[in-house]
């Protein structure tokens, strides 16, 4: 060992760039149905295969396999079909309107409506959501109205936001939808915050936390498993790995040579890696967590291995660092089309019935649009007050904000 | 002031600690909702000893410890109060409060506004602040500026036991999230910069008799400390106590204005006292540059120009970071508050 070589610094690329086609043997797939589904009241130890294998139920063609198999009905089955239709349909939609100014900007979450929409239909009403900025569908599984939100994106007269907040930011307490930060990572010690309230409060409720991969560097993500493990919170936390933080991949994020489920087992805490677009493995595994939470056994945390299919904003092209075409070869593939696979070797879903719930879904975003507009959009400049900006500072103005409220002459 | 008790008002010595403490003992009795937490203040009753014994007779549902982490113990508090709880956090000292500042600045300040009133973080973060007691650069600072140059935050700093039990219970029934500065200096006496003499104890001070039960002391009025004609001092904190000194030992007839909570300020409160004196000190213990003493400066300008008879003068820390061996060097004692006095007077 008396040797001495330079050193060099490692920095984890993706095996994909423009230009390079993606090796996606880094992912770690596991088959349909291998991975066993233990009780609740697991000792988190137990979890570590279940932190780096990978939870999924159905299989390339359609079948739904394995302990992990919810066994859902065919109408919930269906609505989780039509939701995550309804949030492709909406982003796609707004993408427009984005093109057209009437909103200043806005994220889609293509590729990934199958964690949100799952994972909603496993907790009940009452328990708080923390999410990001691509949790939509959180919100359109809730049937929270369209109108809303996209009164919100408009910034308009009737945003319930009143103009304040960056489109998609929204706000639906009585929805369980915590008010979204632009500042990452915030959520997550608020979520087991939240959680331990409702413990203190000797409530029913639980939380849910939720982060993206890029997200987990910073500190609040670590200090928010520490402080749920420490007080054992009823608590889900859920890291969507969607592969890509604007344009930083997720190895830079600290993915490379684990799990980011796994920090979860480090921290003593039951963890589970699952296939974020199978519809029935997330449902599953939201279902699992949300029983350990609700049976005073703790947090649990959750990767959900995902693909983020459109750039992360309006404001990205995503051509400029990753393969254009890298969404068509994810092994994964595509949510929506694989749950309505399966709907269709069930017996439960045609291509007809798939037709015509998109024209019927793409009239109803349209619809919404419309009776949004009414109330104003960007261009129109039928925003919110300027006087309205001094309100809501402190519960109540304060003189020094009356004065610069006159001061601008409003 | 409100208060919500009998007549007949019955009273105990208390030092500030015991008058903190009486405040949280009663919130923790009155509301279900306050829950108090912090680095060693449950089973031990923190390092100042300011929870002594709450977790002994609320238990550890409502008084608990938490882990060596300010982002956590203040995100969480956050997130409780989004349920509906009124956490009251200690940081253990004012000089530990960075790590928390993306959770006190992006997220408790924000909650209400960024929601429109969806959400709200009705929290309370104590944290003992200044020096004088040799902490050395860690364990001495005041970082009030950091606070008030946040919209959304009240920030609030008692000098005296009767006026920190009566300014926390009205922080923790607040529905804005409140700094609440301890200033560690008076904890246990009324201090007036003369470390070479001895020490002083709340118990036989006037401003001592604390009332046993709920008061409170408004947020939003400062109070006039001491009545004078010649010049006002706007000060807070231990440089309450020291102003009194520079005052008493120049002879000069000084206004001492305790602002108490600094933001949102009583500026009413401040522009009756400077235009009555014409002359006006700003004292305060953290450092100069952009420290709160520039906005008051500021203020007392835009609203009293036409009635200044001398510049206002600024006595401060120096900007340096707090010092250990060279502590009375760098505390603003008497004596330079006292100069600055003279030099009002003299303009």
């Amino acid at each position: 060992m008396s040797q001495s070589t330079p050193l060099s610094l490692h920095v984890p690329e993706p095996t994909g760039r423009p230009g390079c086609k993606t090796d996606f043997s880094y992912l770690d797939i596991h088959q349909a149905g291998d991975t066993p589904r233990p009780p609740v009241d697991v000792r988190y130890q137990d979890t570590a295969a279940l932190a780096t294998g990978m939870i999924r139920v159905l299989d390339d063609d359609g079948n739904a396999v394995g302990p992990w198999d919810p066994g859902l009905d065919r109408d919930t089955l269906r609505f989780g079909l039509r939701t995550m239709m309804k949030t492709r349909i909406f982003d796609a939609r707004m993408v427009i309107a984005q093109r057209q100014k009437k909103l200043s900007f806005y994220m889609t979450c293509l590729g990934e409506e199958a964690i949100g929409t799952a994972h909603a239909l496993a907790l009940k009403d009452g328990d708080m959501c923390f999410p990001t900025y691509r949790q939509q569908s959180l919100l359109m599984a809730r049937e929270y109205p369209l109108v809303d939100m996209v009164c919100q994106l408009l910034s308009n007269e009737a945003d319930p936001l009143k103009g304040r907040q960056l489109p998609v930011m929204y706000s639906v307490k009585n929805k369980g939808f915590f008010t979204i930060s632009g500042n990452l990572a915030t959520q997550i010690p608020q979520a087991v915050g939240w959680a331990m309230a409702s413990a203190i409060k000797g409530d029913t409720k639980i939380a849910s936390g939720w982060i993206g991969d890029g997200a987990t560097a910073e500190s609040d993500f670590h200090t928010g498993l520490t402080f749920a493990h420490v007080y054992q919170a009823p608590v889900i936390l859920n890291v969507v790995n969607n592969q890509w933080a604007i344009s930083t991949f997720q190895a830079i994020a600290g993915g490379e040579s684990v799990s980011f489920a796994a920090r979860g087992v480090g921290a003593g805490i039951a963890s589970l890696r699952v296939d974020g677009n199978d519809f029935l493995a997330v449902y599953a595994a939201s279902c699992w967590a949300a029983e350990r939470a609700r049976a005073n056994l703790g947090p649990t945390l959750i990767e959900w291995v995902t693909y983020r299919a459109g750039p992360h904003s309006t404001s990205d092209d995503p051509s400029r660092y990753r393969p254009a075409d890298e969404w068509t070869y994810f092994p994964l593939g595509d949510p929506i089309c694989r749950l309505r696979r399966h709907l269709i070797r069930q017996g439960w879903w045609s291509d007809a019935d798939h037709e015509a719930l998109q024209a019927e879904l793409e009239a109803e975003v349209l619809a919404a649009q419309k009776e949004a507009e009414r109330h104003g959009t960007l261009i129109d400049g039928r925003v919110p007050s300027a006087a309205s900006m001094f309100e809501d500072v402190y519960k109540d103005m304060p003189e020094h904000l009356r004065r610069q409220r006159q001061q601008l002459g409003v | 002031m409100k208060r919500d008790i009998d007549n007949d008002i019955k009273t105990t010595p208390m030092t500030m600690i015991q008058a903190l403490r009486s405040a949280m003992d009663v919130m923790l009795g009155r509301d279900d909702n306050v829950v108090i937490y912090g680095q060693d203040v449950g089973y031990f009753g923190g390092v100042f000893r300011v929870t002594d014994g709450l977790q002994a007779k609320y238990g550890k549902n409502r008084c608990f410890d938490a882990p060596i982490s300010e982002g956590g113990i203040v995100g969480t508090a956050v997130g409780m109060a989004a349920y509906g709880l009124r956490p009251v956090v200690e940081i253990q000292f004012a000089d530990y409060f960075y790590p928390a500042t993306d959770q006190i600045v992006s997220e408790a300040a924000r909650l209400r506004y960024r929601s429109a009133g969806d959400f709200t973080a009705p929290l309370t973060i104590r944290m003992p602040c200044g020096g004088g007691i040799y902490g050395g650069q860690t364990h001495s600072q005041s970082p009030e500026a950091f606070f008030t140059h946040v919209c959304g935050l009240r920030t609030v700093m008692p000098s005296n036991p009767y006026d920190a039990k009566g300014l926390l219970i009205a922080s923790i029934e607040n529905d804005d999230p409140v700094i609440f500065l301890e200033p560690k200096r008076l904890y246990n006496g009324p201090f007036d910069g003369h470390h070479d003499r001895p020490v002083v104890s709340w118990a036989k001070h006037p401003k001592g008799e604390v009332p046993d039960g709920y008061y409170t002391v408004p947020l939003d009025k400062a109070a006039v400390f001491r009545e004078g004609a010649d010049l006002t001092v706007l000060t807070y904190g231990t440089m309450v106590w020291v102003s009194e000194a520079a005052a008493n030992e120049t002879g000069i007839d000084a206004e001492i204005i305790d602002l108490r909570t600094l933001w949102p300020l009583d500026l009413e409160t401040v522009v009756e006292s400077v235009k009555k004196t014409g002359r006006c000190v700003v004292v305060h213990e953290a450092t100069r540059t952009s420290g709160f003493g520039a906005e008051l400066a500021a203020l007392v300008q835009e609203h009293c120009f036409y009635h200044l008879e001398a510049p206002i003068e600024r006595v401060t820390g120096w900007d340096t970071p707090y010092p250990h061996a060279q502590e009375w060097a760098y505390f603003p004692g008497p004596d330079r508050v006292g100069a600055a006095f003279k030099r009002a007077m003299e303009a």
